[in-house]
């Protein structure tokens, strides 16, 4: 049950190893939280990646579920299985995700399946798990870390940018859906972050790191917003890019 | 019945219920048995600060009856002051109905627009509890729907232990239907008051807490400026009195009451409106306004009882964020645990509208009622405030390890360590309590973030 000064008392986070996922759990996790899950493919890396949390909260427990998010079609069981365990689900933080940079999907077309297994179709199967058990709550709320990449996707990595793009339609409009019934999603849109995902990438403009989009999005928390970007900028340098003829938009350097 | 997000007097933690508006006990039979698994609580005007009185993704019967055609539901027995009362029936309805009358509520928080229901589950106090005691102690007898459906009456003497369970029982034994409450004879509606300034924190407690001190007045009650620093620090302006005889007032009518609210507050203010600075200067005024040598004065009842009540849902003075109310008492020798927590909320800058001290009479039978012997403190704050999440837990260990303990009522953030230490009868109250609804039908948010009752059984 989340309180009044706007603590949750039972925070999840899927894809527990990821640096923007855990950055934001840093921020929210304060005294009167019970319960943190972290659910990830890898729940050794998840446990040394939380070890300061055991320290700065001895009452906190600390949960660890192995699960490989490319199986989509379990998703839905997995969230049964925390919500038995530890009770109501107050937030939900979905971080899990693949970025496959540099992967030739002419020659390995199955590279394409996991990427979309995990990106989208399980996290479409994962978002709807936690809409059920939220309605039926009378509240919660969950946060989808969507990209910008989906805002206009580009070559490059035009399958990782289709996914974000289809699971960021999906979130706002299932948000619309459950309007009324105390869940909700929150979207969060970061641009080019700097973590172990994107090591070795050419830096784009407005490039941020994990601990200044777990600051917007624990502010996001807080307000009724549906949607966030970090930085806040990138909201108006997208407008712009994504209004651009076709012809413009082939031009530039992105 | 309809799907309505509710909040209680804090406008925080909002959660989505199933509403169902009645006060027919049919009505409330048949949603009884058809409750989900998230269970069933009621609620009357909504005026717990915290999540007391709502219930995410279950049902909530509100139970109000402030528009009656068919009148006020109560009965009052104009010789011995008895007064047999709906449970949805409000106290502001209560005093329109009885002060004329020559009869007062026996307890009355500070605002008089709560249930009868509200004020026997929350066990209410007000500033005659050194005197008076709390609200329970004036219930001859009640009625209670149990979750099986059956109706059962509960006096101090016929089933005292399933009635003191229900008496700050949070409405989580029952619902209250009706009860028999005792009255105060009164011979005026007025109250004299005495008003005096108390220029630091050490005056306050010396005038409150030497003994005796406050025995001569049946209300006591002292407004703290909790912004103040150095050596006034604590200061506060203390009124004490009683009601007034009638040779006191001059008005034609001793009696006369007319309650009227003044204004409403608007729905648009801004969440900074009650800052550090507007309730520094208003801290300012308040203390300047109030006489330097004690002074003795008439008031009405609006005036020293409810003075909040003036300004309709002044709950949205805080804006959009909401606020919450944090209210505690710890033993009458821990003074020094009152001034560690004035201190540390007025160095972080947190500022009180509202902060109110009150010297408490001995703890009642009942074994979750609130008040006990000691100091309670009281004081609301903006639920925006960056690091209150921190600060709050910082403080909730200072009352706990004093011995002391928090107000559920007004609660909207403990831990359910800080109930398990500060109420050591818990265990037998929830024993009683399963007795009384051996299917855990009973709940609310506040019983869930709490853990005031364990897993629905399924039997």
């Amino acid at each position: 049950m989340k309180n009044g000064v706007g603590v949750a008392q039972n925070i999840v986070l899927f894809g527990g190893t990821s640096e923007i996922g855990l950055a934001i759990l840093r921020r929210i996790v304060k005294p009167g939280v019970a319960h943190v899950v972290l659910v990830s493919r890898d729940i050794d890396t998840a446990h040394n990646m939380t070890q300061d949390f055991v320290d700065r909260f001895p009452d906190l427990e600390i949960h660890h579920v192995r699960f490989d998010a490319a199986d989509s079609s379990a998703m839905a069981h997995v969230v049964k299985e925390v919500a038995e365990s530890i009770g109501d689900i107050d937030i939900a933080v979905v971080a899990q995700g693949l970025l496959n940079e540099g992967a030739d999907y002419y020659a390995d077309p199955s590279a394409l399946i996991s990427m979309a297994d995990v990106n989208f179709t399980g996290t479409m199967v994962l978002l709807y798990a936690l809409a059920a058990q939220m309605r039926s709550q009378g509240y919660g709320k969950t946060v989808l870390l969507s990209s910008v990449a989906g805002e206009r996707v580009r070559k490059g990595n035009p399958a990782y940018g289709a996914t974000k793009a289809g699971i960021d339609g999906f979130a706002l409009a299932l948000d619309h859906e459950l309007e009324g019934t105390g869940a909700s999603v929150l979207v969060v849109r970061p641009g080019f972050v700097t973590t172990k995902m994107t090591a070795g990438m050419k830096k784009a403009p407005f490039s941020t790191d994990a601990e200044s989009v777990a600051a917007i999005t624990e502010k996001a928390i807080a307000s009724n917003k549906k949607v966030v970007w970090a930085p806040a900028p990138l909201q108006y340098m997208f407008l712009i890019l994504k209004n651009l003829p076709l012809i413009v938009w082939r031009k530039l350097p992105i | 019945m309809s799907s309505q997000q509710l909040s209680g007097w804090g406008r925080t933690a909002w959660t989505v219920a199933d509403v169902v508006h009645t006060t027919d006990v049919a009505d409330m039979r048949d949603a009884v048995s058809h409750a989900g698994p998230r269970g069933i609580i009621s609620r009357g005007l909504g005026r717990s600060y915290g999540a007391a009185a709502q219930n995410a993704g279950g049902t909530v019967l509100e139970m109000t009856a402030e528009h009656d055609p068919m009148g006020i539901d109560a009965i009052l027995d104009p010789v011995t002051g008895l007064l047999d009362v709906a449970s949805s029936v409000s106290l502001d309805s209560i005093l329109r109905m009885c002060v004329p009358r020559g009869w007062f509520v026996p307890v009355t928080p500070g605002t008089r627009f709560v249930t009868v229901g509200g004020a026997i589950a929350s066990d209410i106090h007000g500033k005659n509890h050194h005197i008076d005691g709390s609200f329970g102690q004036h219930v001859r007898s009640l009625t209670l729907l149990l979750s099986s459906g059956e109706v059962v009456e509960l006096s101090p003497q016929n089933n005292p232990a399933w009635f003191w369970a229900t008496v700050g029982g949070m409405g989580l034994t029952g619902v209250v239907l009706r009860a028999t409450v005792a009255l105060l004879s009164i011979e005026t509606s007025r109250v004299r008051v005495e008003t005096e300034r108390l220029q630091n924190f050490d005056a306050v407690c010396e005038a409150m807490g030497s003994d005796g001190a406050d025995d001569d007045y049946r209300y006591s009650v002292c407004w703290v400026d909790l912004l103040a620093t150095g050596s006034s620090m604590g200061r506060g302006v203390l009124t004490r009195g009683d009601h007034a005889k009638t040779s006191e007032v001059k008005n034609e009518d001793p009696l006369a009451y007319d309650p009227r609210l003044n204004v409403s507050a608007p729905g648009w203010v801004p969440n900074g409106l009650l800052n550090k600075w507007s309730i520094k200067a208003f801290n300012e005024a308040w203390y300047r306004k109030a006489p330097a040598k004690r002074h003795v004065g008439i008031e009405s009842i609006p005036a020293f009882f409810h003075p909040l009540d003036g300004v309709n849902k002044w709950n949205r003075l805080y804006g959009k964020q909401g606020f919450i109310q944090y209210q505690f008492i710890v033993p009458l020798d821990r003074t020094d645990v009152l001034r560690a927590v004035i201190e540390t909320f007025s160095s972080a800058g947190v500022a009180s509208f509202l902060a109110v001290l009150k010297r408490m009479g001995p703890q009642n039978l009942a074994p979750m009622s609130f008040p006990t012997e000691g100091w309670t403190l009281t004081l609301d704050m903006a639920a925006g405030i960056k690091g209150l999440a921190e600060l709050l837990a910082k403080v909730d260990a200072m009352v706990l390890d004093a011995g002391g303990r928090h107000y559920l009522a007004k609660d909207s953030h403990v831990a359910p360590t800080a109930v398990r230490r500060g109420y050591p009868r818990l265990d037998e109250w929830k024993q009683t309590r399963d007795e009384m609804d051996p299917l855990r039908m009973w709940r609310s948010d506040l019983s869930r973030r709490l853990g005031l009752i364990d897993q629905r059984r399924s039997l």
